[in-house]
């Protein structure tokens, strides 16, 4: 590179040349392109011109003459072509003008590269594409940004409507907004996208309101899917990407947010509409639609849970209404609610994806009907029923092992609806003692499985007493086996009857009436035998007999044949007294047997005025009173060869009720104290809260109650109310 | 010097130094010759053998001083005595207490007690002498509760003059209702608030959520019923 000073006149003179040719390169005239011996040249003018030192260098001017260069080619060439033009046609010029500027922006700025490289940092001057951008933006954008605007806005309205445009235009034009920002996207928010989002709102604001008018929800639904499909495709084509996130909250604003309580609740065709008449795939649109708006799935899951609650309430009242035989009604009951349990958890699950505002819209709708059975009995006590007749002997023979399963995993999930957990303990615990100790459990696996189905949901501490009561039952068989080896081995001990004993747990049986009944000699030979047997086992433990639990196998000796007997224990001490008296009284019986007058008439209701009349009573009617008389019926006879004589159960009902309420206090009571202990000092209602906390998981606690056991809390002088405010309690250590 | 005092009124200032012929100091017999006359006051209306006025002097007490037995005014004035068991006021009790009133005979303490009215109504006594009612209800050893009945009547003694209509209220729902025999001391204090705090008769500031004891729950329930 020659390395002489020049004259800036002569220098000038030899740019000005190359410029002249670019320019007319730029009009489409047939002019060569540069070689690169030519570009070297004007490269190395311009060096030459400032790379000097004063008063020889010309960067300044050079600088300076740049952007009078541009100006002028703007002013002269570029700008003029825009006048008059408008709409698609603006646009059109306005992308051609500004490929010639870039190329005569990029050409310019390589002649004049060597300012870029020193003099525009030493004088911290906009380099010289910059220069050029602000010269186009200055001089065109300024000009014309309104009408391109508006025009361009126009083109996208078009689309909307179904026109094709030309999307490869618009998204050049939308180039030019962005380049003139500069590196920042404000002229193309500010100058095109705000008016753009104002103009979308407008447009989908008026499509809705019409659109609302005339279509179903689901109609409504699809409409507003494909448009918000749309406009995902405008940003792909032609718009910016990050107008995509204001852009569709404009559209679902418009389509989705302003309509939303009207397009829900529309009479035939909105949720509830669609819930009633099973359209999964609309609901399922509609959780598409909704999920991704702030707050949006709000009403669905609400409708959905009054939808649910509903059904629900309906089918229990209709079951309730039906008049039907009580223990079957109630069974359906169950079965209908463990249906309706499926069918909305499927929605839960496919058309609500698991969201967990469906998941707790169901568990409290649920959570409404499951506890208000409209019979006497309590949920929780049909639940127990509802197992136990699946559980028992002859309860669902007809069902294959995998549908039992079924059924018992959806019981058990019902349980989770259900208030007084605890009270479903203890009546299940209740029947599956009766299942266990008469032999009436129909599958030993199902049990099981029944057990771990509780634990898994409920906790440990609830099925431990159960599941105490069924190792009871295999140690009694053991212990059986150990007592047959005792009898042999002790042969003059034998009570000359079969005996077996089951050994019962205190603590996980539920609690029975003691019972002093007088027992014939024979038994109680039996019970001092199996006695002797215990103490060799253990001294530690003490037996109590409960002989209401018992059964005992007698032959009756009647005229035509022998029949066998299959009947309680207490049955049976009654029977034999008619083995030593042919004739008894009622108040005879009564002082012999020691029983009790409401047991007494039981049993012998069950044997002289039920099924089988084994008894025959003076006088013949159909109930026990105290002035009659009793004789062994030596006439009875019976296809069987064995029959078993039912003695109905006394209700237990009061009573498990009674003892469940009684537990609910010392849970309560424990449960104050524990929380009290913790926090010393705790204002009322935080202390109920975290009490029902605390207790969840076994039964919802009644307020009431909570607060009688702060109260007698204070009184035994536990808790104290706290001077300076009565509604705080402080822990008494 | 400043002048002679006069018998038995006050006693000169720096007169502890000054002593008598028994070896008492001045000061020590005036106050002495003061409690005199309120110890035989006290003579008066005591049973000798038991060494304090019991029931039967109280009565005598009370007619002497023209007020019923049951009167507030005189469980105003065991409250002003301190006095830790109910009919019975013993010799301190009485002397620090009509030391306290600033009388030393039957028509001072008669006078007095109109003043003492005044002093129990004022709101920083009030509630002490409300909470004192109670506990001088509790006549055996580690009684902690008070029967209905006696409630019935306490309350209407103590709260009847401020807050007729509540108590009239109060009392008719204790003798109907079944749940709760007798009332203890956070339920009793309870009462005071309920009354000083919800608006009477229509409740409206009345939040069971907030910790009021249940039979105050109950009540206001049982009222809302009767209301509608």
């Amino acid at each position: 590179m020659e390395s002489k000073t020049i004259d800036f006149e002569r220098g000038w003179d030899h740019v000005y040349k190359g410029i002249k040719q670019l320019r007319r390169i730029l009009e489409g005239l047939p002019e060569p392109l540069f070689t690169s011996g030519e570009y070297v040249m004007l490269y190395s003018t311009v060096y030459n011109m400032c790379a000097r030192n004063p008063p020889h260098n010309y960067s300044q001017q050079l600088y300076d003459k740049y952007r009078e260069v541009l100006e002028e080619y703007i002013t002269s060439t570029l700008s003029p072509s825009l006048r008059g033009k408008r709409d698609e046609f603006l646009l059109r010029e306005l992308v051609k003008i500004w490929v010639n500027h870039k190329v005569m922006v990029r050409w310019l700025s390589r002649f004049f590269n060597y300012l870029d490289r020193y003099f525009v940092d030493y004088r911290s001057l906009p380099a010289l594409n910059e220069v050029g951008m602000t010269c186009f933006t200055d001089l065109v954008y300024r000009e014309v940004q309104t009408n391109i605007k508006d025009a361009a806005i126009v083109l996208i309205g078009k689309e909307r409507e179904g026109d094709r445009i030309d999307c490869s235009l618009l998204k050049n034009v939308l180039d030019i907004f962005v380049a003139v920002g500069m590196g920042s996207m404000e002229r193309y928010e500010d100058d095109f996208e705000a008016d753009m989002l104002r103009d979308t709102g407008a447009y989908y604001s008026r499509k809705a309101s019409s659109w609302i008018e005339e279509d179903s929800c689901p109609e409504y639904m699809l409409k507003c899917e494909e448009c918000l499909k749309k406009e995902r495709d405008r940003v792909f084509h032609y718009l910016r990407s990050s107008s995509e996130v204001k852009l569709i909250e404009k559209v679902q604003h418009e389509l989705l947010v302003t309509y939303i309580d009207r397009l829900l609740e529309k009479e035939h065709s909105g949720c509830r509409a669609l819930l009633r008449d099973d359209k999964a795939d609309d609901l399922s649109r509609m959780y598409r639609l909704y999920c991704k708006i702030p707050r949006g799935l709000d009403p669905v899951a609400d409708i959905f849970k009054q939808h649910v609650t509903a059904e629900g309430t309906a089918l229990v009242q209709a079951i309730g209404a039906a008049s039907n035989a009580p223990g079957v009604q109630e069974h359906v009951l169950l079965r209908k609610i463990i249906e309706l349990h499926c069918k909305y958890m499927a929605y839960v699950t496919d058309c609500f994806q698991n969201h967990n505002l469906f998941c707790n819209a169901l568990k409290d709708a649920f959570k409404v009907f499951c506890n208000n059975t409209g019979t006497d009995s309590s949920s929780a006590e049909l639940l127990a029923t509802f197992c136990d007749d699946i559980l028992k002997k002859g309860g669902s023979e007809k069902l294959s092992d995998e549908a039992i399963e079924e059924t018992l995993e959806n019981a058990v999930k019902l349980l989770a609806y259900i208030n007084d957990r605890d009270l479903f303990a203890e009546f299940y615990r209740k029947k599956l003692a009766r299942r266990l100790l008469f032999d009436r459990s129909a599958n030993d696996d199902h049990e099981r499985s029944v057990l771990s189905k509780l634990k898994q949901q409920c906790g440990e501490q609830f099925t431990s007493k159960m599941e105490g009561m069924v190792t009871d039952i295999t140690l009694s068989r053991e212990n059986h086996a150990a007592f047959e080896d005792y009898l042999r081995s002790n042969s003059a001990a034998h009570p000359g009857i079969d005996l077996t004993v089951t050994i019962l747990t205190t603590g996980f049986w539920p609690s029975y009436k003691p019972c002093n009944l007088n027992l014939p000699t024979e038994m109680i030979k039996c019970v001092e035998v199996f006695k002797g047997f215990y103490e060799t086992k253990t001294k530690h433990k003490k037996l109590t007999w409960i002989y209401s639990l018992g059964t005992c196998n007698l032959s009756g000796m009647f005229d035509q044949k022998t029949i066998e007997l299959v009947v309680s224990t207490h049955q049976a001490a009654v029977l034999m007294l008619f083995n030593t008296s042919d004739r008894l009284s009622y108040s005879e019986i009564m002082d012999q047997l020691n029983s009790t007058h409401e047991d007494l008439v039981r049993l012998l209701h069950s044997l002289s005025c039920a099924k089988y009349k084994i008894l025959s009573k003076q006088p013949d009617t159909k109930t026990i009173s105290r002035s009659d008389y009793f004789e062994f019926n030596s006439k009875f006879t019976n296809k069987l060869r064995r029959i078993k004589i039912p003695l109905p159960p006394v209700d237990e009902k009061k009573k498990i009720v009674e003892d469940v309420d009684k537990d609910r206090r010392y849970a309560i009571d424990a449960a104050i104290v524990r929380v009290m202990k913790t926090r010393k000092v705790l204002g009322y209602q935080q202390l109920v809260s975290e009490c029902v906390e605390q207790l969840s998981q076994t039964f919802k606690p009644d307020i009431k109650a909570i607060k009688k056991q702060i109260e007698d809390l204070i009184t035994r002088e536990f808790l104290e109310r706290d001077e300076e405010n009565p509604n705080t309690f402080k822990y008494l250590a | 010097m400043p002048p002679r005092a006069s018998k038995r009124k006050s006693v000169p200032p720096n007169s502890s130094t000054v002593t008598s012929s028994d070896g008492r100091s001045v000061s020590n017999k005036a106050k002495t010759k003061g409690m005199e006359k309120i110890d035989r006051l006290f003579n008066t209306y005591a049973n000798s053998s038991l060494g304090m006025i019991d029931p039967e002097g109280i009565e005598a007490l009370c007619a002497d001083l023209g007020v019923d037995y049951t009167d507030v005014r005189i469980l105003m004035l065991a409250w002003k005595l301190k006095s830790e068991k109910q009919g019975y006021f013993t010799r301190e009790e009485w002397q620090t207490g009509l030391k306290a009133l600033g009388v030393d005979s039957l028509s001072k303490l008669k006078k007095a007690l109109p003043e003492l009215e005044k002093e129990v109504e004022k709101p920083s006594n009030y509630e002490d002498f409300y909470t004192y009612a109670f506990r001088y209800c509790l006549t055996e050893e580690k009684q902690k509760s008070v029967d209905i009945e006696s409630i019935c009547e306490l309350l209407n003694l103590v709260l009847g003059v401020q807050f007729r209509p509540q108590v009239d209220s109060l009392v008719e729902y204790l003798k109907i209702q079944n749940d709760y025999k007798v009332i203890n001391a956070d339920q009793w204090i309870n009462f005071l608030r309920f009354c000083k705090e919800i608006s009477f008769p229509d409740l409206r500031n009345y939040d069971a959520n907030q910790a009021w004891p249940l039979i105050l729950d109950n009540f206001v329930e049982w009222m809302r019923e009767k209301q509608s």
